[in-house]
């Protein structure tokens, strides 16, 4: 068909498509056919919902398997014989825990800061006038633009210049504002009706009370995007530790678990102990994922939104 | 705060620029007396140099830009084949696979790099399952074979012509740049597709979901097929969220580290070295300080000038529908032109 004849007619069909109701689910399955589409449709779904899956299961089914039956049976999800030496030897023999509550400190410093210092920068880029608010915002826009790895070498400067490298410090004062965040709580802030505040300073409050007890609680949502956000970000991070410390006891689970990947502890493949340290350093992320899932979909609905 | 943000992020990036003209050596400060402006020597030697650090740039280079010819394309198509799929209206259980393919998304590069070099190894069970259809699976992140390369061996081409190997860029040859991604560097694109696709998909399901139902319902009265309909109407309306999705997709390509770093380190035979992680050792490892800042600038300027490239090409116009699907379906093909 044409496309000018096309055009007309989708107008003329929209019209009368208003006028008779039509059912709002066009693929119903109604006819054999479209009963056949749908459970192509299934069939498909499902066959590619457990190839992204059974990796995962695959993971913690090897944890709990011998060395030798990883390598001979590399698909089974049942283990020939039940071992927990992985796990043991992961506890009880290597940093583990340590690596584990490293993240842990830096992943609570880091969240913690980033909901203080984000709001608090977004805030007063969204409401106060101060001169060069214009400049620091296109500055915040041009810091975002900055890819993460090339920011590597320049980070490691100052953290060396400052002598803060080694320490819990270097590793987390880097992280403690994203621009992304900031980015966030500005365009929040932005959406609250300027009323309320108003009201609030009429009562007396200063600048610092009117944010600390009037709009922060209204930003609730947001800030629990921020959680979220910097939850997964500071867990999952790599490049930072890396270049800001070198000694063993700072080493956070993502240095301690890539150092296992090539080899560090005993000989041969040990699939087991690696894939355990894996899973393991999965779960809080992905505890986060299932307690937050709702609103992890919605934030990125929000964000095509813009 | 603001301060904390130009302390870690402004400051460092014109500390950098100075290291990468300079013969710093990574003892003491950069500003000392004893370290001396050198001029472009440190992006000299990177770009002309002749060397091993040419062809090591150069190297990790074509590696990337394969990275990134095969990645985008493919992770665009599969989030945006995957959401239209999740996104059928009768679907039932579409809560599940959202989560079932969101999922690979939230947990870290490091524990998916574990995960992928054991699935991956040689006697692991991507091959287990290939030898069920009586394949015999390649050694995966051993094997620095160029795909294109395997391709045009089981032609019988073994080596390239004398015009394509006698000569060449950045100290590799065109016979080389024209390898493709070596069987490694292949596995790391699968699980660049598996991992970043989640977050696509939320993202085209979030566009699809705000689509009217109206043209499309219009569309059938018109006798359009469902082909007809995804291509001329679904998609055209999808445009800003494919960009969105494809710029995305090209910046976060370009910066392959975590992954470099955990599985491979580069080997097998440097075919999985990227610029990103070529800087790091570059300064890290061998305290070649300034060569690695001079990567990472290098590395910067080609992600800003892909950006602005994309921009331009897929800018909003002022066209009619009829050409606006003409263009559509090409959207991918520049990018590909582009990257080599």
């Amino acid at each position: 068909m044409t496309t000018g004849v096309n055009a007309q007619q989708l107008s003329v069909a929209a019209t009368t498509g208003k006028d008779h109701p039509k059912p709002r689910r066009p693929r119903a399955p109604r006819s054999r056919r479209a009963i056949i589409a749908t459970s192509v449709i299934y069939a498909v779904l499902v066959v590619l919902a457990v190839v992204y899956i059974f990796p995962f299961l695959l993971q913690v089914a090897t944890a709990f398997k011998t060395n030798p039956d990883a390598t001979a049976n590399p698909v089974s999800l049942i283990p020939t014989t039940w071992s927990t030496a992985a796990l043991q030897q992961l506890f009880v023999n290597s940093d583990f825990p340590l690596w584990f509550m490293n993240s842990a400190i830096v992943t609570i410093f880091v969240t913690f800061g980033r909901v203080f210092f984000d709001s608090l920068a977004g805030y007063a880029l969204a409401r106060l006038h101060f001169r060069g608010r214009n400049v620091i915002f296109a500055g915040l826009i041009a810091v975002m633009a900055v890819p993460a790895v090339v920011l590597m070498i320049p980070k490691f400067l100052v953290i060396n210049q400052l002598g803060i490298y080694d320490s819990y410090t270097g590793m987390i004062v880097p992280l403690l504002v994203d621009a992304a965040g900031v980015f966030i709580m500005k365009g929040f802030f932005e959406s609250i009706p300027v009323s309320v505040e108003e009201q609030a300073r009429i009562d007396g409050a200063g600048t610092f009370r009117l944010f600390w007890s009037v709009v922060l609680p209204m930003a609730r949502p947001a800030l629990v995007t921020i959680i979220i956000l910097s939850f997964q970000g500071s867990w999952n991070e790599l490049a930072q530790f890396i270049i800001s410390a070198q000694s063993p006891s700072l080493t956070t689970l993502t240095k301690g678990v890539a150092s296992l990947s090539s080899g560090q502890l005993g000989q041969g493949n040990q699939y087991p102990l690696k894939l355990a340290a894996a899973a393991i350093m999965t779960i809080p992320v992905a505890v986060m994922f299932f307690v937050f899932q709702r609103r992890i979909m919605n934030n990125s609905e929000g964000a095509v939104k813009e | 705060m603001l301060i904390l943000l130009g302390l870690f992020l402004v400051i460092p990036v014109l500390m950098a620029l100075w290291v990468s003209f300079s013969d710093w050596g990574g003892n003491g400060s950069p500003f000392s007396g004893n370290v001396h402006f050198v001029g472009t020597q440190n992006y000299q030697s990177i770009l002309s140099g002749g060397g091993l650090a040419e062809q090591n740039f150069g190297t990790s280079l074509r590696n990337n830009a394969w990275y990134v010819v095969l990645v985008v394309p493919i992770q665009t198509a599969v989030s945006l084949f995957l959401a239209v799929m999740v996104n059928r209206a009768v679907l039932r259980g579409r809560g599940f696979f959202r989560t079932a393919f969101y999922f690979p998304s939230v947990t870290s590069s490091v524990a998916i790099t574990v995960l992928w070099l054991f699935l991956f190894s040689t006697t692991g069970a991507i091959n287990k399952v290939l030898s069920w259809v009586g394949i015999h699976g390649p050694n995966w992140f051993n094997d620095p074979d160029g795909i294109l390369h395997l391709f045009l061996g089981l032609f019988g081409v073994q080596s390239g012509p004398a015009s394509l190997t006698s000569s060449g860029f950045l100290g590799v040859t065109w016979w080389d740049w024209l390898a493709g991604p070596s069987v490694a560097m292949s596995a790391f694109i699968l699980m660049a597709v598996f991992t970043t696709s989640g977050t696509f998909i939320l993202l085209f399901i979030a566009a699809l979901q705000n689509l009217g139902g109206d043209i499309q319902e219009a569309a059938m009265i018109d006798g359009a097929n469902g082909w007809q309909r995804f291509w001329r109407i679904t998609l055209p309306q999808l445009r800003p969220t494919l960009f969105t999705v494809l710029t995305l997709g090209l910046i976060g390509c370009w910066q392959v580290f975590d992954q470099i770093y955990t599985g491979t380190q580069g080997a097998p035979g440097n075919t999985t070295l990227t610029p990103a992680y070529l800087s790091y050792t570059s300064a890290f490892t061998n305290q070649a300080w300034g060569q690695g800042a001079a990567i990472a600038f290098i590395l910067f300027v080609i992600i800003v000038a892909f950006t602005i490239l994309q921009r331009w090409i897929l800018r909003e116009r002022t066209v009619s529908k009829r050409r606006m699907r003409a263009y559509l379906p090409k959207t991918e093909v520049p990018l590909e032109g582009g990257s080599r």
